[in-house]
């Protein structure tokens, strides 16, 4: 038996693997890979942020990391990429861990700022350590990944390679979010004394979901480094750790697919309003504002609540 | 079953709490009353691992619990509810609950995500538990409502089922009738009475006397930070410091 959940999954991923049917390669099949590892990084803030409340302004760090230790790893020392990959992930939780462990007493503001400082120092290490990232100028040379003869060097290949990856996170989080524990991520962001005194340990549950966000953003970053081939610092960036924020509010904080949504319509959007020459920042921001003021639940609730509306007169009918 | 000895907290230059012992038998409800500022709701942060006291030690059935957090002492079978309902309220009604099942249940974080046969088996049973308690608490059929969107008097009786999940061999209420109305409040005095029942022993901070008159078996009269006064509700009322401390004493 399916529950309705997992059936709606198997719709949603049906559609991503028919995507490319669709769009017949070209320039749009290239940006849907970067939705695909946005959609990963969304989610991996989003588990942080939306389910237990805990905000991160440095995810472009962890982010970064992944995509240069990947490959740096592989291009500078020969690993092979399937190796470097799982080994990044690890050093980036591992690190994330322990940094979470004092910064995650924090709250609010103040943890914005720690992590917002945490960012910034990734940020410069990529820069200042010229020799082994090559600075501000990139690291090129990263090799594709591949299995046996199948080298994923194409927008295709790139496209169900990323998007493989992201439908197991996608997957990973729906289950994580309907458990015990997706349970005790809400409980500490509602309210955390009382889901201290149900027995959560707090403090080990936020530390504990710091380092998995960590390393699904390493992981986007290794397939971001292994998809482009060349990395620079500019893209791991402040910038981006707003832009990611921006994707899970958009969305919708405490939804999954709502930071699919969130990410597609992020990366997609600066691509339609190319034709608009100057002024595409000025609609760009544009948009984001009425979509914040006018839905502050995000795209999903909107889309719920949207669609209980058109649900509601039906019954109401009947009595009148 | 709980005992309390030489409790002292001091906030800055103030005194909340000085010198109070008092000891709460297994199976009793127990009262803790006082006027505003008494330092009873300070009392049951204290013992709850919310505060840490600057002296004197708590025994639970013999073991010192001094300064232990709340999450070692709900593994200690002790729950407390809260004066402003602490309700998950982005969670539904069984969800709240469900969480108060939190440590009867031990899948992982990996073993969640990649549903494993076992916690998925565990969550069967978890929901099926949090149900039973919504039962003996009156308020099955709210299970699936948004905790936010509950009635105060409905909220109330969330986080009772929600502590009573937790098993616990004693509950510690902070004013559970505040802001219920009549009726609520006799439904919570049956309640309250039904927990007992079940082996539960009960303390609680209340301000509604006729309540604390009609359920407790025993009752501690804090005042000014100090133990004023312990004995059974006639004794209580018939206390002339008691009744000095609540009516004024320039007569």
């Amino acid at each position: 038996m399916l529950s309705r959940e997992r059936l709606g999954f198997l719709c949603f991923a049906l559609l991503i693997a028919l995507g490319p049917l669709v769009f017949k390669g070209g320039y749009l099949m290239n940006v849907l890979v970067y939705v695909g590892i946005n959609t990963m990084l969304a989610i991996a803030l989003n588990l942080l942020l939306g389910y237990a409340g805990q905000i991160s302004l440095g995810h472009a760090g962890f982010f970064g990391m992944g995509a240069y230790l990947s490959g740096i790893l592989t291009a500078t020392y020969g690993w092979n990429p399937w190796l470097a990959m799982p080994f990044a992930a690890a050093v980036v939780g591992c690190l994330a861990g322990l940094i979470g462990f004092p910064v995650l007493k924090l709250k609010g503001h103040y943890l914005a700022m720690a992590t917002l400082g945490l960012g910034i120092i990734i940020y410069i290490v990529f820069n200042e350590t010229v020799q082994l990232t090559g600075g501000p100028s990139g690291f090129s040379g990263i090799p594709n990944l591949s299995i046996a003869s199948l080298t994923f060097d194409s927008d295709v290949k790139s496209y169900y390679l990323v998007w493989s990856f992201a439908l197991a996170v996608m997957l990973f989080s729906l289950n994580l979010a309907s458990s015990r524990v997706g349970r005790a991520l809400r409980a500490v962001h509602d309210s955390e004394v009382a889901a201290r005194v149900m027995g959560v340990n707090a403090r080990l549950l936020k530390v504990q979901i710091f380092a998995l966000s960590a390393v699904i953003c390493s992981l986007a970053g290794s397939l971001y480094a292994h998809t482009v081939t060349f990395v620079s610092p500019a893209s791991f960036g402040f910038n981006f750790s707003i832009e990611l924020l921006t994707m899970v509010v958009i969305g919708g904080l405490g939804s999954i697919y709502g930071s699919f949504l969130g990410a597609a319509l992020l990366t997609l959007l600066p691509e339609f309003l190319r034709g608009a020459n100057d002024y595409d920042i000025i609609i760009y921001g544009s948009l984001l504002m009425v979509m914040v003021m006018f839905m502050p639940g995000g795209v999903v609730r909107c889309i719920a609540d949207l669609y209980r509306k058109l649900a509601k007169p039906k019954h109401e009918g009947g009595h009148a | 079953m709980l005992e309390l000895h030489g409790i002292t907290q001091v906030f800055g230059g103030v005194t909340a709490l000085e010198n109070v012992s008092f000891t709460i038998e297994k199976g009793d409800i127990t009262g803790v009353i006082g006027p505003n500022g008494a330092g009873k709701t300070t009392l049951f942060n204290i013992i709850t691992g919310i505060y840490c006291q600057t002296a004197g030690t708590v025994h639970l059935e013999g073991e010192d619990i001094s300064g232990l957090p709340p999450e070692q002492l709900v593994r200690r079978a002790m729950v407390r509810t809260f004066q402003n309902i602490e309700l998950f309220g982005g969670m539904t009604v069984c969800e709240n609950v469900m969480v108060g099942m939190h440590t009867k249940s031990t899948s992982g974080l990996l073993a969640c995500a990649l549903k494993m046969p076992w916690s998925v088996s565990e969550e069967q049973r978890i929901r099926e538990g949090a149900l039973t308690w919504l039962e003996v608490t009156g308020i099955s059929d709210l299970a699936e409502v948004t905790a936010a969107n509950l009635p105060f008097g409905k909220g109330r009786l969330l986080e009772i089922a929600r502590a009573l999940a937790v098993e616990p061999r004693i509950i510690l209420m902070d004013e559970p009738a505040a802001g219920l109305n009549s009726q609520e409040t006799v439904a919570l005095a049956q309640l309250i009475k039904r927990i007992r029942d079940m082996g539960i022993t009960v303390v609680l901070v209340e301000h509604d006397m006729e309540l604390v008159m009609d359920i407790c078996d025993r009752i501690v009269v804090l005042n000014l930070g100090r133990k004023l006064a312990e004995g059974t509700p006639r004794e209580i009322q018939e206390n002339r410091d008691v009744i000095a401390a609540y009516l004024g004493d320039d007569d």
